[in-house]
């Protein structure tokens, strides 16, 4: 259960953030998560309802934005193709390709807090 | 943008693994610096981390002094079989942790002396899941696994094997014994990881481990020696 890790790291990220506008409460968190990013939706989810007990977050909504594998072939260099992963084939050559541009970020987007 | 129940939205766009990915870009320079090759090694448990890195340490150490943090849940096993020949071996107990990540290695590598190393061994925990997700500031990810595992392991778990530079399936004495289809668990791991480097490995009976040696000789950073 890595998850439980990142999304300590998630909550003391947004935590600064909301300390420092000098808001008092957060009301949600926008995650985006890679196809390829080695986490579960649903486990991200499950830490979240445990972490946020106590914090600024307590009560707090998560969205998580799921992104696709963008990835590229040899076979035609210019052009980006999409794919749910793990093996990223190439819809013009069928070959496995191993240039995966995006598809790995875990990223905190944004947050909704509320100021006195 | 402010709403009129006092609801603001602010933008952050940060990395979640920000903090993991800096410290291990200090340990990679860090690294770099010393002219030391630092591998990582992922699998699930028991696929022979340990038996490949006691061979290694046992034919390799005096060519290419060399040191191992090896992280586990609770026992120092794996650091007391890996100090028979002589290396340095420092256990870094995770606790319910089920990965290492780049500050543990980066407080490891304090006690080293790394001026006298030409390669660090990070064992990691035996898991295919958590650790593919911190870096720890290794320049060489080796993913084992084992012929008694199964050919679509590499399917089940891409993620040990999608991000690593070098593949060892160990334990090849088995081979024949568990009816290993070589075939498919190669184009497996292919399919997963096209770019990866493929060998076939025992520790138990020395085969295909001249191939890894070498392959770690040719991955050693030219020195410059200044911890
Ligand atoms: N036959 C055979 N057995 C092996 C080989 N390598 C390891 N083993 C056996 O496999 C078992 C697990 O090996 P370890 O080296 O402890 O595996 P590990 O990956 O370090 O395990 P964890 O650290 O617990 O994840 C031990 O009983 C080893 O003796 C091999 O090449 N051939
Ligand atoms: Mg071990
Ligand atoms: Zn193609």
């Amino acid at each position: 259960m890595h998850e439980l890790s990142l999304m300590e790291s998630a909550l003391r990220i947004a935590t600064e953030h909301a300390a420092a506008s000098g808001a008092t409460r957060i009301v949600s968190l926008t995650l985006r998560v890679g196809a390829l990013s080695g986490v579960v939706p649903e486990a991200l989810e499950f830490a979240f309802d445990v972490l946020r007990e106590g914090t600024a977050a307590e009560g707090a909504e998560l969205h998580i934005q799921q992104e696709p594998v963008r990835a590229r072939c040899p076979c035609s260099p210019d052009e980006l193709f999409e794919t749910s992963g793990p093996v990223c084939l190439c819809p013009r050559c069928s070959e496995p390709t191993a240039d995966i541009v995006a598809g790995r970020e875990m990223d905190l987007v944004s947050m909704e807090v509320e100021t006195p | 943008m402010i709403s009129p129940a006092g609801i603001r939205t602010i933008s952050i766009q940060e990395a979640v693994h920000g903090k993991n990915l800096a410290v291990a870009h200090e340990n990679r320079e860090r690294f770099g610096r010393c002219g030391i090759l630092a591998a990582n090694l992922l699998s699930s448990p028991g696929a022979g981390k340990t038996a490949l890195l006691e061979a290694t340490l046992r034919d390799t150490h005096v060519s290419m002094p060399s040191a191992v943090i090896v992280g586990d849940l609770q026992t120092d096993n794996d650091a007391r079989r890996l100090g028979r020949w002589g290396a340095t071996a420092i256990q870094v107990t995770t606790g319910d942790i089920c990965h290492l990540d780049a500050g543990m290695v980066q407080r490891a590598m304090a006690e080293l002396d790394l001026s006298s190393l030409s390669v660090v061994y990070l064992e990691n925990v035996g898991n295919l899941v958590c650790p593919t997700s911190f870096d720890l500031g290794e320049s060489l990810r080796v993913a084992l696994v084992s012929v008694t595992e199964g050919e679509d392991k590499p399917l089940k778990y891409p993620g040990a094997f999608k991000w690593a530079d070098l593949i060892l399936v160990t334990k090849i004495d088995l081979a024949a014994a568990v009816g290993f289809d070589r075939d498919t668990a190669i184009t497996n791991l292919k399919r997963v990881s096209p770019a990866a480097r493929i060998l076939e490995v025992s520790s138990r009976s020395g085969a295909g481990m001249e191939q890894w040696y070498e392959t770690l000789r040719g991955r050693l950073p030219a020195r410059e020696r200044k911890p």
